[in-house]
Formats: C-alpha cells, sequence, structure tokens
C-alpha cells in the first residue's frame, strides 16, 4: 500500500468503495437465489394458498406435494429421475474413462498420426452436437438405436473438450518416467495406465465427472428427439411436457415441486462440492 | 508435444508407438460414427427435398441448393439469426461488464473482500442448474397470476398483471435474464483466473509509478488480460449460437409473441421434430459454418502454445 493511502481520507475512500462492493454483492446474490427462494418457498405451499397470493414464508404441503407428484400416474416422476440417474452416470464413467484414456495415448506416445490426430481433436472441439443431429437422427434409427439409452450414453466417449482437459492435466502431473519406470517392472501399458496413470489423475476425473454428469443431466435437445416411450423419459423431457401441457389445470404445488426435483438434488451436491467445482472451471480453457 | 528429447523419444517409440493407436482408437472410432459421419449426411441431406407431409413421404429428390434458397428467401433464417443475435447481446453486455467487474474486485489486493468463497458459489450456481428447468421456473414466477405479477400487486405498483410473455421485449429480456443469470458467474471465474495470472510485479511497478486504479485497469490488466477475453467472447458467441433450452421452454417452442424469439435451433429443432430433413440440413449446415469460423479463433488460440513448445511447461494446471 502507497503512503497515500495510508491518510485518514484514503482509509475512508478505502472503506466507502468496500461498502459500495458489497451492496453490489449482495444484490446480485439476491438476484441468483431469489428465484430459487419462490421455488421452495411456493413447493411447499398448497395449490390453493398459492393462488390466493404470494408469501414469503413457507406453508405446510410439502410432504403432501411430493407424495401428490409422486403417486400421479401422468407423470413418470420417479422413473425419470432413475433414468436419467442411469444415463447420467454412465455417461460421466466413459467420458472421463476415454477421454483419460486418449489424453495418455497422445502425451506418453510417439506415431505417425500423433500431430494429426491432436490438431483434429483441437479443431473439432467446438463444434455443437446439434450441427450433426439430423445425420446422427437417421444413422441411429437405421441401427434400430431410436427410443434407446444407448444413443445417449455411447457418443460420450468422444468428448474433445474433456479429452483437452485430461492432456494438459497430464502435461503437468504425469511425467514420460513414471511409465518407462513401470516398463521396466514388466507392466503391461495398458495395466500401467489403469494401475498408475489413473490413480495419479484423480482430481482431473473427478473433476470432469462431475461437470460430464451435470450436463448430461441437463441435456435435452438430443434426448427429446431421441426418446418416444413415456418410461425411457428424462428429466429435462418431462419439464418440457409439462410447459406444454395445459398449465392452467395443473396443481400448481405439484408444479413447483417438479421443478424442485429436477434442479435441488443437483444444488444439494454442488454446495457440498462448490469448492471443488469452481477450481476446476477454470482448468482446461485458454491461459494467459 | 512430447518433453522428452528427440534421441530419447525416437529410441522408445520404435517398441511403444502402436500402443498409441491402442489408447485413442476409442475416440476415432465413437466419434467417426457418431458425429464426423452423421456430419458429413447432415451435408449430404441438404440437397435433397425431403419432408413428410402428413403421413406422406416427399423425397427424396436431389435439388441442388433448393433448400438454401428456400430457408434465406422466406425470411425465416434472416428473422431467426437476427433473433438469436438481439437476445445474445442483450445477456451478454451485461455479463462481460458484471463479471469484469466482479474479477477486479475479487482479485484486489486494495479491497480485500471478505467472504469471497461464498459469493462465489451463489454466482456460480446458476450455471449448473438444468436450463429447461430453470426456464420452467421462469414460465411460472413471470405467468399472467405468477408470484411475480402477485407480489407487484400487493406491493400497489401495478394495477393489472403484466403480461410478459406476450410482449416481445419483455420475453427477450426474460430470456436474456436466464443466460446472463447462468453465465456470468462462469465468466467471473475465468477472467479471475486471467487476472490472477498476471505478473504481480507488474501491478506493483505501476502503483509504485503512482497509477490510479482506474488507470491500473486500463492499462496494466486489460491489456494483459486481452487473450482470455477474446477466448470468453468467442466461446460465448459459440455458446449463443446454440441457444436453445431457455427459449424453447419459455415460449413451448413457437419463439412467441409472432416468432419474435425463435432462435436458429429452434428452427432446426421444429425441422428435426417434423422430419423436414432437407430443410434441417440446410439449416444445420449454415449454423456449422458460423460456429466453424468461431471455432477457428479458438483453435489458433489453444494451438499457440503447443506450437512454441518451450514455453509450454511453464503454462502447467493448477488444481
Amino acid at each position: 500500500m502507497t503512503k497515500k493511502e495510508d491518510t485518514l481520507g484514503g482509509k475512508a475512500l478505502l472503506s466507502l468503495n468496500k461498502i459500495i462492493c458489497y451492496i453490489f454483492l449482495v444484490l446480485l446474490s439476491v438476484l441468483c437465489l431469489f428465484s430459487f427462494y419462490i421455488l421452495l418457498i411456493n413447493a411447499s405451499r398448497a395449490h390453493a394458498d398459492i393462488i390466493k397470493g404470494f408469501s414469503f414464508l413457507p406453508g405446510k404441503a410439502f410432504l403432501t406435494n411430493m407424495k401428490g407428484l409422486l403417486s400421479d400416474d401422468n407423470i413418470p416422476m420417479v422413473r425419470a429421475l432413475g433414468n436419467s440417474l442411469f444415463i447420467s452416470s454412465l455417461t460421466a464413467l466413459f467420458t472421463t474413462y476415454f477421454s483419460a484414456m486418449t489424453a495418455f495415448g497422445l502425451h506418453i506416445y510417439n506415431f505417425k498420426l500423433k500431430k494429426f490426430a491432436f490438431s483434429f481433436i483441437m479443431l473439432v472441439m467446438m463444434v455443437p452436437t446439434q450441427v450433426s443431429a439430423l445425420g446422427f437422427l437417421q444413422l441411429i434409427s437405421r441401427m434400430d438405436m431410436m427410443d434407446s439409452f444407448t444413443p445417449l450414453i455411447l457418443p460420450s466417449i468422444a468428448a474433445p473438450v474433456v479429452f483437452f482437459f485430461m492432456f494438459q492435466y497430464m502435461e503437468s502431473v504425469l511425467p514420460h518416467e513414471i511409465v518407462e519406470a513401470a516398463r521396466v517392472d514388466g507392466s503391461n501399458e495398458f495395466n500401467t495406465f489403469n494401475m498408475i496413470v489413473l490413480p495419479m489423475i484423480k482430481p482431473a476425473l473427478a473433476v470432469q465427472a462431475i461437470f460430464s454428469f451435470v450436463s448430461s443431466w441437463n441435456n435435452y435437445f438430443i434426448p427429446n428427439l431421441v426418446i418416444n416411450s413415456k418410461n425411457k423419459k428424462t428429466i429435462p423431457i418431462i419439464i418440457a411436457q409439462l410447459r406444454s401441457a395445459d398449465y392452467m389445470k395443473f396443481d400448481l404445488g405439484k408444479v413447483y415441486m417438479m421443478i424442485c426435483v429436477a434442479i435441488i438434488p443437483l444444488l444439494i451436491v454442488y454446495l457440498f462440492l462448490s469448492k471443488f467445482i469452481i477450481r476446476g472451471v477454470t482448468l482446461g480453457s485458454v491461459k494467459g | 508435444m512430447g518433453q522428452l528429447t528427440a534421441a530419447k523419444q525416437k529410441r522408445k517409440s520404435v517398441s511403444y508407438s502402436k500402443w498409441g493407436y491402442f489408447f485413442i482408437a476409442p475416440f476415432f472410432i465413437i466419434y467417426s460414427v457418431f458425429q464426423f459421419i452423421p456430419l458429413i449426411s447432415t451435408f449430404y441431406n441438404s440437397f435433397f427435398e425431403n419432408y413428410r407431409n402428413g403421413l406422406m413421404q416427399v423425397g427424396p429428390k436431389f435439388v441442388g441448393f433448393q433448400n438454401y434458397i428456400a430457408i434465406f428467401s422466406n425470411s425465416d433464417i434472416p428473422t431467426y439469426t437476427m433473433n438469436t443475435v438481439i437476445i445474445w447481446v442483450m445477456g451478454f453486455i451485461p455479463q462481460i461488464l458484471v463479471a469484469l467487474l466482479l474479477a477486479v474486485w475479487f482479485t484486489s489486493f486494495r479491497l480485500k473482500l471478505k467472504g469471497q468463497m461464498f459469493f462465489k458459489t451463489v454466482i456460480y450456481m446458476p450455471n449448473l442448474i438444468m436450463a429447461s428447468a430453470f426456464s420452467m421456473l421462469f414460465f411460472t414466477l413471470f405467468s399472467d397470476a405468477g408470484p411475480v405479477n402477485i407480489i407487484l400487486t400487493q406491493m400497489g405498483l401495478i394495477d393489472s398483471p403484466i403480461r410478459f410473455l406476450t410482449m416481445t421485449w419483455t420475453t427477450r429480456s426474460l430470456i436474456a435474464v436466464m443466460n446472463f443469470l447462468m453465465w456470468f458467474g462462469n465468466t467471473t471465474i475465468l477472467l479471475m483466473a486471467g487476472i490472477m495470472g498476471i505478473d504481480p510485479n507488474l501491478f506493483e511497478a505501476a502503483q509504485i509509478d503512482g497509477a490510479k486504479p482506474m488507470q491500473m485497469f486500463l492499462k496494466v490488466t486489460l491489456p494483459l488480460l486481452l487473450p482470455i477475453l477474446v477466448y470468453v467472447v468467442i466461446t460465448a458467441m459459440i455458446g449463443g449460437v446454440q441457444m436453445f433450452d431457455v427459449p424453447q421452454i419459455l415460449t413451448n417452442g413457437n419463439g412467441n409473441p409472432n416468432r419474435t424469439s425463435m432462435t436458429l435451433i429452434m428452427y432446426l429443432n421444429k425441422h428435426l421434430a417434423s422430419k423436414n430433413y432437407g430443410m434441417a440440413g440446410a439449416v444445420s449446415v449454415l449454423v456449422f459454418f458460423v460456429t466453424a469460423v468461431l471455432s477457428i479463433v479458438v483453435y489458433e488460440m489453444l494451438m499457440r502454445r503447443y506450437r512454441g513448445e518451450k514455453k509450454s511447461k511453464k503454462m502447467g494446471v493448477r488444481l
């Protein structure tokens, strides 16, 4: 700190600045939390109360709404939760394992097509899945995979962004000598990867597993075009259906409860892992 | 790419290089089957008349550039492109400004703000929310008899409910606000990492020279942050082109009122859902080229460090 600021006037100015910062931050936080606050409040209130007016205090109908939602035969909520959980878990597993595998291959070995392979992955990294959705749908209907989970899970093996993250991580934590030492000890290359390399990159695996789980959990575009049957639908599809149904006829307590079920479990997990997740955001992006 | 010396690498690569192919094979097989071939066939489809009219299947019949002419001449594509751009800009300008401000505050040694972890946790949170559920939530909150209208009425600010979703600019604003809320936390964290990566000696030197906070920001922080800012803007643009979940759910796929909030991908989704494959192909190709141009910039930025090999060690990953 310079001398000038140590004077009384400088200090007063600094604390005024600080107050402005805190006020702005608190306002932004309120903006972020406000909609979720109303969501929780209204999920705990009965339909009749919600229509009558708004209250900043929770009601007593949380369990009633929950029971009403789970026992509603028209909304396969439990089934959708199970489907989403199944698809997202496998996606997270496949994405992290195979991206690490690809990164390992390009980090450790030297082969003719190495440069080409790396440049190719980097080049297609930003191409959105939507642009090939048409060909994708035609392909899976020809492969007889329409209305099944396979086309939602299997493509996650090729995830360029996750690959790039793993590649960068290996560059910083995985020296070639480790692999060579394993060779001397007679380890097969694939075993070296599974037994020695994977444990070494655990933090990267965990961060990417979380991110790929979340993006699969939230994914709507492709699943909506692939899945038709009622008992295979995922949470985002169910939510979209709620919107297209005649909304005014619904029990509003149940509507809020449904949104709650889609959002809140993930939020709770986030609150426990937030430190870890936020640190993970910056990794894998460009560095100045 | 490797860090070993060339001679050592050559000796090792003789016996083990085939393993490289083994490890990258799953990626390339899956990518080819589920992404690359579909992309080619999407291009191919865009040159055919191929749609469903009720139960009748029309085509596929080769029509050259007819689909492209069709989507441009009936003003669909120009309109939806403009909608996408307008809504994106409405969300992105506050997003980048607020993120820049917060990133500077959080990293400021002068301010030493407390409770940073709390604020970061809160502002990043909307990024993980299911976009469709978030949009459905906004739809219920801002519906005619929803809580927002009730609160405004109870406070005596309005007499009759504001019908948010029947007006062009309120609908667009709601989408922009959601995009802003979902992404400003993420951008803040990226920019913070960028600022923390700047050599602290530079700030110190500027301070000794008597630079004011504003001068410091404009003359030191901003120029050195430029690469990351460009990265953030370009990736946000790529994300903007893909805008779908939020407007789709909010307007029930119609882009109401009067198609003023219909985005490019919503239009694509409409054609895909009604099996209008010729048109869907043309829209896909268009979106592909827009994202491809933007992707080249990102590619150049990320590849720079792999071309200048010596420097790469310095920029390790921190976890």
